[in-house]
């Protein structure tokens, strides 16, 4: 092949998923900026927003991967329903790694940003925000993952193929959606109490 | 090597690069708190923020895919030479030559739609473009980089090299914009 051949094959292959990312990206930053009012009240949020983002992408990747991976390898049947024990520990898995990862960030950057000498808000109110907006996008992330990376197969797309992208939209979107929820829930509270 | 399918054992495998990635992303954090001011004051550089992280990422993790299965297929030399290696480059950047644009036609067009624009459109899409390219450019390298790495250590690219150039790209994408930024507002 010649490099104008390659470089054609991979621009075609790659085209349709960034497009796809492209979609949820900018949904995503839509709802991040008209969340200015709670960015301004919760300082130090914005510095957590990579991290969130990030988390999700990384744990439930590797969730639909390792789906994938079972699927192909008849570990796991495609079958939501019938409460497959090894399915059960992978998603259960997912939801602490990316709670405890979430939580960690929430620290990280309270400390951080207490050692800079920056304003930051209460540890509680960015470790509350952190856990909230992890566990409901956890469950709307797990159960997109599960059910496409199934239907996928069903229909005898390879699984592979399809996690990546879906991944990153729905993390995107999803992630923000349920961070602004997240926030907004706390700060209530908080107010409350 | 297959991990057991427990909570335990996915924890033990997976936790400690987690929570290392999770480090790495709180670095890009503090860069996108270090201009924070102007982000809230310009909701349309907000709306960038993920897009241009994500797409950074993509780019990145979609090479590096790439270049791993030719590795492991052997068709792949690390020679400036070789057509696989010069082809997905040339692919890379004519990717974020196509998409960056509509990422900053977008980003104005929906804030426009939705809380109303303080820069011009064609501002925005200087600023997503600029950044766009120069992250392709760092994206490529950083993908060779790695890979090129995980070969000289034997290492399995598909387990290594996809984490490491997403995260890493994900960084650059707020130093990138970040500095972008600063050069065109």
């Amino acid at each position: 092949m010649t490099v104008r051949e390659v470089a054609r094959e991979a621009y075609r292959e790659a085209l349709p998923a960034l497009a796809a990312s492209l979609v949820g990206g900018l949904v995503a930053g839509v709802v991040l900026g008209g969340m200015r009012a709670e960015l301004r009240a919760v300082p130090g949020l914005l510095v957590l927003v990579p991290a969130l983002l990030a988390t999700r992408g990384n744990v439930y990747g590797s969730l639909g991967a390792r789906i994938s991976t079972a699927l192909h390898q008849g570990l796991v049947e495609p079958r939501v329903r019938g409460g497959d024990d090894r399915l059960r520990a992978a998603v259960a898995a997912a939801l602490a790694n990316g709670l405890l990862a979430s939580s960690f960030a929430a620290v990280a950057v309270f400390s951080i940003l207490t050692l800079l000498g920056d304003s930051v808000a209460p540890l509680p109110v960015l470790v509350a925000t952190a856990l909230v907006s992890g566990f409901l996008s956890g469950i709307a992330l797990a159960g997109v993952v599960v059910t496409v990376v199934f239907a996928g197969y069903r229909r005898g797309r390879d699984p592979d193929t399809l996690v990546g992208p879906i991944v990153t939209t729905t993390g995107d979107v999803f992630g923000m959606l349920f961070l602004l929820v997240a926030v907004r829930s706390v700060l209530f509270v908080a107010g409350v109490i | 090597m297959p991990t057991d399918w427990t909570v335990r054992a996915i924890t033990g495998a997976m936790l400690p690069v987690l929570l290392a990635l999770t480090l790495v992303e709180v670095g890009s954090g503090l860069v996108l708190g270090s201009f924070e001011a102007q982000l809230l004051r310009y909701p349309t550089l907000l709306a960038l923020v993920p897009v241009t992280i994500g797409t950074a990422g993509n780019l990145g993790s979609i090479l590096a895919a790439r270049l791993s299965t030719s590795f492991h297929l052997g068709t792949l030399s690390f020679d400036l030479a070789d057509e696989h290696l010069a082809g997905n480059a040339v692919a890379t950047l004519a990717l974020a030559l196509s998409i960056f644009p509509l990422v900053g036609v977008g980003a104005w067009g929906l804030t426009a739609l939705v809380s109303g624009v303080r820069l011009s459109l064609g501002t925005v899409v200087a600023i997503s473009v600029a950044s766009g390219l120069s992250l392709a450019v760092l994206a490529v390298a950083v993908t060779l980089t790695v890979t090129y790495v995980a070969y000289r250590f034997r290492l399995d690219p598909d387990d290594v090299v996809i984490p490491v150039v997403t995260n890493t790209c994900d960084v650059l994408g707020v130093v990138v914009l970040f500095v972008t930024v600063q050069l065109i507002l």
